[in-house]
């Protein structure tokens, strides 16, 4: 069980914007890292929305998340211009070593494998996203250790 | 007084190859040689050069270098600033802006005019100064006080120029729907959603200039009559959210938003809102349905925007590039804007080149250059001596232009003649090594995961189409596959819902017109590149 009075401020601080729904999942989501059925209820007793409409934008926007993740998200890249650059043999390579398809979570909850659509680094591609930070020019080997890395540190990038 | 500017670029290519590190590196560096009052380290945006590592420029020598790493840093302290002796190792003599040094001829600076880009990599994007010493604001000074908002909005009718956001509609003539709207209320949206693979340009044109598209935005509001507008910005986009907050402040703090601007009764204000990850919410009415807190869905048109849009008010939807425009138009005047380009597409286009390319990034160059200045001058051609298969340009929605289509002028009206678009003004260039097939399956994989899924026809056509797509590079295609595939791609662009589900086709079936034969191959079983999953399957077969 979570403490949801955090969502009373969050929808306090933005009192003075109009509309303004998607910030207010935003800042949500950071407080409690997902937009579960018990918290999108709170906001939406709250913010007085109904609550199938506020689902509907928890699940229409891909930054938004419904279920749990592990603690790090590794988003890959595959639109053209990085297909061409070669990340699909990046993409089998990180998917063989996290022994994930895309869409899973590790078992111990480190990893969660996902797609991004071009995040405009096609100059350096293939591209992938840990958290926040972007990594270029990978090689599958390249992309492989910097998860090690990860790994490793155990910590958060972001 | 700082001797000596070192410009580090900081845009999110050189960050992803540790540009953050060296700019630390250098300033403490710069510290403990007693340096720091004499060499001033500055953040910039992109200098233009991409894919080799840390850049950064030393003023006022303009020296380049590429690929700066940890252990060059005290070497370009001790040899360049302190000995005055070029670090050539890692000189990057290419340079791609406008200022380079007399007597370059390099093509990549002769071929290329900066009015877009004139600011980028050249000031620091954090300093409205900066922006207000190269001629900044002057352009919304000069409307303010000796233009009428009809004289502003006649300005860029005359200019002709077309938005930049893909559909090239005359963006005077987009404002004066607005202008005749009679409304208290009023807003000017900058689409900033940049989602279209391949393109990153508005993206370095917030980062590298913002105060240009913020005083863009005030003229469009000036003419029209809107006193409020919005920068609907990308939700990955960190660091461009980061540096139009910055500027926006700055400009209000310096009375350049807010109340009474130049004195004048014109008031005008800037909000951003973020995205939070869909492509579809670079479609106009999306947008608005974004802003507006709920799913990012089209609506309906008509009516247009222009005539009800946020809030069911007036409103005009630009393209940051288009913004970003105005103010030169204002300045320089329309007569000015039309003498770049051709006579039917004024202006300069800024187009990003990706994919097989020696030499990928961002390039602004003159409407009617043709594909291979482009590639072979600008872009330095293909690597590995590899040829050219074709090419994309506008994005995933971009026509297909191949070998016939190199001496073509890029402009419009010529690449509609030719069934393609300018689209976002991403170039895609793929060489001869990759498999047709596989690549097509990528396009459509995109339009699979970005579907808003509120028409039949996008949602299953696209569904469809990759099932079939993924048969064929399986080796279980059937003869009329083809045949399928141009009939469902035909129904979707007659009978989609917005410009996704109607764009979408556009590529696959520029590549069944003109690589037919590939798709023919397939389905007797071989694989020319032998890239794709077909190929796997034969090789472990055999
Ligand atoms: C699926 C789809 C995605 C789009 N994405 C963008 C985008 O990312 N940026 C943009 O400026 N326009 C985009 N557009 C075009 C906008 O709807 C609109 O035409 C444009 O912002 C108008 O600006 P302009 O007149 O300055 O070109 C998109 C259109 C469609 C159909
Ligand atoms: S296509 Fe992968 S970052 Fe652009």
């Amino acid at each position: 069980m979570h403490d949801l009075n955090k969502i009373d401020e969050i929808i306090q601080a933005y009192a003075d914007t109009r509309t303004p729904l998607i910030y207010v999942l935003k800042d949500v989501q950071k407080e409690y890292g997902l937009l579960s059925d018990e918290i999108l209820t709170r906001v939406a007793q709250k913010i007085n929305i109904p609550l199938s409409e506020i689902y509907g934008v928890a699940t229409f926007y891909s930054l938004f998340t419904t279920t749990a993740k592990g603690k790090h998200i590794v988003r890959c890249c595959n639109n053209a211009p990085c297909h061409v650059k070669g990340s699909k043999a990046v993409l089998d390579h990180i998917k063989s070593y996290l022994g994930l398809e895309m869409g899973e979570t590790t078992p111990d909850g480190t990893f969660t494998l996902e797609f991004t659509s071009c995040l405009g680094l096609c100059a350096v591609a293939p591209v992938m996203m840990v958290d926040n930070e972007v990594y270029g020019n990978l090689t599958p080997e390249k992309a492989v250790a910097i998860l090690k890395d990860y790994k490793m540190k155990g910590t958060s990038h972001a | 007084m700082h001797r000596i500017h070192i410009l580090i670029a900081m845009d999110a290519h050189t960050i992803s190859q540790g540009a953050r590190s060296i700019k630390d590196a250098m300033t403490r560096e710069l510290a403990l040689a007693g340096l720091a009052n004499e060499v001033r380290v500055v953040e910039t945006g992109s200098l233009g050069i991409y894919d080799k590592g840390v850049v950064l420029v030393v003023f006022p020598d303009a020296v380049y270098y590429v690929g700066v790493k940890m252990e060059d840093v005290t070497e370009i302290i001790s040899e360049h600033l302190i000995k005055g002796r070029i670090v050539e190792r890692l000189q990057y003599l290419d340079m791609p802006s406008g200022e380079a040094k007399a007597g370059d001829k390099s093509a990549r600076v002769s071929k290329q005019i900066r009015v877009v880009l004139k600011n980028a990599g050249i000031i620091d994007p954090e300093s409205i100064e900066e922006y207000i010493a190269n001629d900044g604001y002057e352009a919304l000074g000069k409307a303010l006080t000796e233009m009428t908002p009809e004289q502003v909005m006649e300005e860029v009718k005359a200019s002709a120029m077309q938005g930049r956001g893909g559909a090239f509609f005359p963006t005077g003539i987009k404002w004066g729907f607005a202008a005749r709207e009679k409304s208290e209320e009023k807003y000017i949206i900058c689409n900033a959603d940049e989602g279209e693979p391949g393109t990153f340009k508005d993206r370095l044109i917030l980062e590298g200039d913002p105060h240009a598209v913020i005083e863009g935005m005030a003229l469009a509001g000036y003419a029209v009559g809107a006193h409020q507008g919005y920068v609907y910005i990308r939700g990955e986009y960190h660091m461009s959210i980061a540096r139009m907050q910055r500027a926006i402040e700055q400009a209000r703090q310096q009375g350049l938003l807010g109340k009474n601007i130049f004195s004048s009764s014109f008031s005008f204000d800037l909000d951003i809102r973020e995205g939070a990850g869909a492509y579809i919410c670079g479609e106009e009415t999306a947008l608005i349905e974004s802003i507006e807190g709920k799913r990012g869905e089209p609506r309906n048109k008509p009516p247009f925007p222009p005539s009800v849009g946020l809030w069911g008010k007036p409103t005009i939807v630009n393209n940051v590039e288009t913004l970003a425009n105005v103010p030169q138009i204002i300045l320089k005047g329309a007569k000015w804007y039309r003498s770049l380009g051709t006579e039917n597409s004024p202006g300069t286009k800024v187009f990003t080149m990706v994919g097989n390319i020696n030499n990928p990034g961002l390039i602004e160059v003159p409407m009617g250059i043709t594909l291979r200045e482009i590639i072979y001058d600008i872009g330095h051609g293909i690597p590995e001596g590899k040829g050219f298969l074709l090419a994309q340009l506008g994005g995933t929605t971009g026509g297909i232009l191949t070998r016939e289509h190199l001496d073509l002028p890029l402009a419009v009206d010529t690449l509609r003649n030719a069934g393609a678009g300018m689209g976002s003004g991403a170039l895609l260039v793929v060489d001869d090594s990759q498999c047709l097939v596989d690549l097509v399956k990528t396009f459509v994989e995109f339009f699979v995961h970005e579907s808003c899924g509120i028409c039949t026809l996008c949602r299953e056509g696209n569904g469809r189409l990759l099932e079939l797509l993924e048969r064929m590079t399986e080796g279980k295609g059937a003869a009329e596959d083809l045949h399928l595939m141009e009939e469902l791609a035909n129904a979707m662009m007659r009978g989609a819902f917005c410009g996704l589900g109607q764009a979408a086709p556009i590529p696959v079936l520029g590549c069944l017109r003109y690589f037919r034969e590939e798709f023919e191959q397939h389905l007797q079983g071989t694989c020319r590149a032998g890239k794709c999953e077909l190929h796997a399957a034969n090789e472990a077969a055999a």
